[in-house]
């Protein structure tokens, strides 16, 4: 579980994130809201990218400021635009970066680089160069990359916004089929319909927190 | 240029990455060593053989040269007016064997082996507080994000020639400047969420 006390976070005398408590333990999370709510702030909170300047994050009873190494092996992220967390030239490398920090043997490497491409079915693009591939593609292997790590959190910040209608469904099925417990923050409300609990940021506050059926249409009416 | 990997299963694909660095220095020092035109042709004619015998092309031999072409023709006047033109030649020659016989490297050596290699190789400069994993890892930085910024420079540069200002620098450099930042921020950030120890 993922739990937020009384969490305040700010840049210099800018207040982000006002007095937020959450505990997280659902299988699918939305986390929507307008530009510059919070939510990208919040999402990194989760695993110890930003501390909170009061309050505590913690996972699984870790606290993420003095366990960051430890927060991060259980809570993998990815980033909006791919281009940023692609580390190695080429597709196969750089699925290996992350797994060669946790000193695992070479066979059980490449088995888990077999298994993520045989997954998404970019088994063909194993000696690719990355910089080549298409803005789907590039997602996928950014996710891919995590999902070798084996976290039991999949923190996603806007991952289909860079993204075509096709890749966006092709990225939604991956996410929907992971085992990992899953938090997302979109600005597509279509991708967080059947999710178990989407809670929704207003100017650093939780404004509401429960099923997409009820938060969606607050929010959209509250859109205007 | 920036398509480096070019997979295979030669003998030279499947070689040790730290073994061809080796090699590609001791050859390179042995091609300024000389100075016999023909030694330098020789050399240059069993790189080309082997660019063959590992299913590289023609084609991607020649493609390690031409980005200096200009270079190396600045290189044979100024030599050629100076000292000699066969001087010139010399020089030129020497030059261009050495560009392909790098470029054979990283043909047929992945990013990943390569860094390994060096990273294993400057392993001798620990006690004096160098960390090789962090140099290695610099360096595939740095061979991953030159296309990506290439592509940055190209989006800027067509936004601002939309916008008729292609010609000036400050509105191409500044706009590519902040974004390489930014995007510098974030690729740091990933590497730490994706558990980057050094
Ligand atoms: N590193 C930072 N330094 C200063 N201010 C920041 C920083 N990061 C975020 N902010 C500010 O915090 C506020 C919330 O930003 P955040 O990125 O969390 O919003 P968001 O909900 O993710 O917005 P968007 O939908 O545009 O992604 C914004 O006002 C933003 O300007
Ligand atoms: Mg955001």
């Amino acid at each position: 579980m993922i739990e937020l006390r009384d969490v305040d976070l700010s840049f210099g005398d800018r207040a982000v994130l006002r007095g937020v408590s959450l505990r997280l333990s659902e299988r699918r999370i939305g986390v929507i809201g307008a530009n510059g709510s919070g939510k990208s702030s919040f999402m990194r909170l989760l695993n110890g990218l930003v501390l909170p300047n009061r309050g505590t994050v913690t996972v699984d009873g870790l606290d993420t400021g003095t366990h960051g190494k430890d927060v991060r092996r259980k809570v993998g992220f990815v980033f909006q635009n791919p281009d940023n967390q692609i580390v190695f030239p080429v597709v196969e490398e750089d699925l290996a970066f992350g797994m060669k920090n946790l000193d695992l043997p070479k066979d059980q490497i490449a088995a888990r680089i077999n298994e993520v491409l045989a997954r998404y079915d970019m088994t063909d693009l194993r000696e690719y160069p990355a910089h080549l591939l298409s803005g789907g593609q590039k997602q996928l292997l950014a996710i891919s990359g995590v999902l070798v790590m084996e976290p039991d959190w999949l923190v996603l910040d806007e991952p289909t916004t860079l993204l075509d209608l096709r890749n966006t469904r092709r990225i939604a099925r991956a996410i929907d089929g992971v085992n990992q417990h899953v938090i997302m923050a979109t600005h597509d409300l279509d991708l967080i319909a059947g999710f178990d609990r989407v809670i929704l940021f207003d100017q650093g506050k939780v404004a509401l927190d429960g099923p997409p059926a009820e938060v969606v249409p607050a929010y959209e009416r509250m859109m205007g | 240029m920036l398509d480096l990997y070019s997979p295979g299963t030669s003998r030279l694909h499947r070689a040790r990455a730290g073994w061809k660095l080796l090699a590609l220095m001791a050859f390179g020092t042995a091609i300024f060593l000389t100075d016999t035109l023909w030694h330098v042709l020789a050399a240059g004619g069993v790189v080309v053989a082997l660019f063959l015998l590992s299913g590289l092309t023609l084609r991607q031999a020649w493609a390690q040269v031409r980005p200096a072409i200009w270079i190396l023709a600045i290189l044979f006047v100024v030599q050629g007016i100076i000292n000699s033109w066969a001087l010139g030649a010399f020089v030129v020659a020497r030059f261009a064997v050495l560009l392909t016989a790098a470029g054979l490297l990283t043909l047929t050596t992945r990013a990943s082996d390569m860094i390994d290699a060096i990273t294993f190789g400057l392993g001798f400069l620990r006690p004096v507080g160098v960390n090789p994993a962090k140099v290695g890892l610099t360096f595939s930085l740095a061979l991953r994000f030159i296309p990506v910024l290439g592509q940055i420079t190209q989006e800027v540069r067509e936004a601002q020639k939309a916008r008729g200002l292609e010609r000036s620098l400050i509105a191409v450099a500044l706009p590519v400047a902040i974004r390489t930042i930014k995007m510098a921020d974030d690729v740091a950030d990933a590497i730490d969420a994706r558990g980057y120890r050094p």
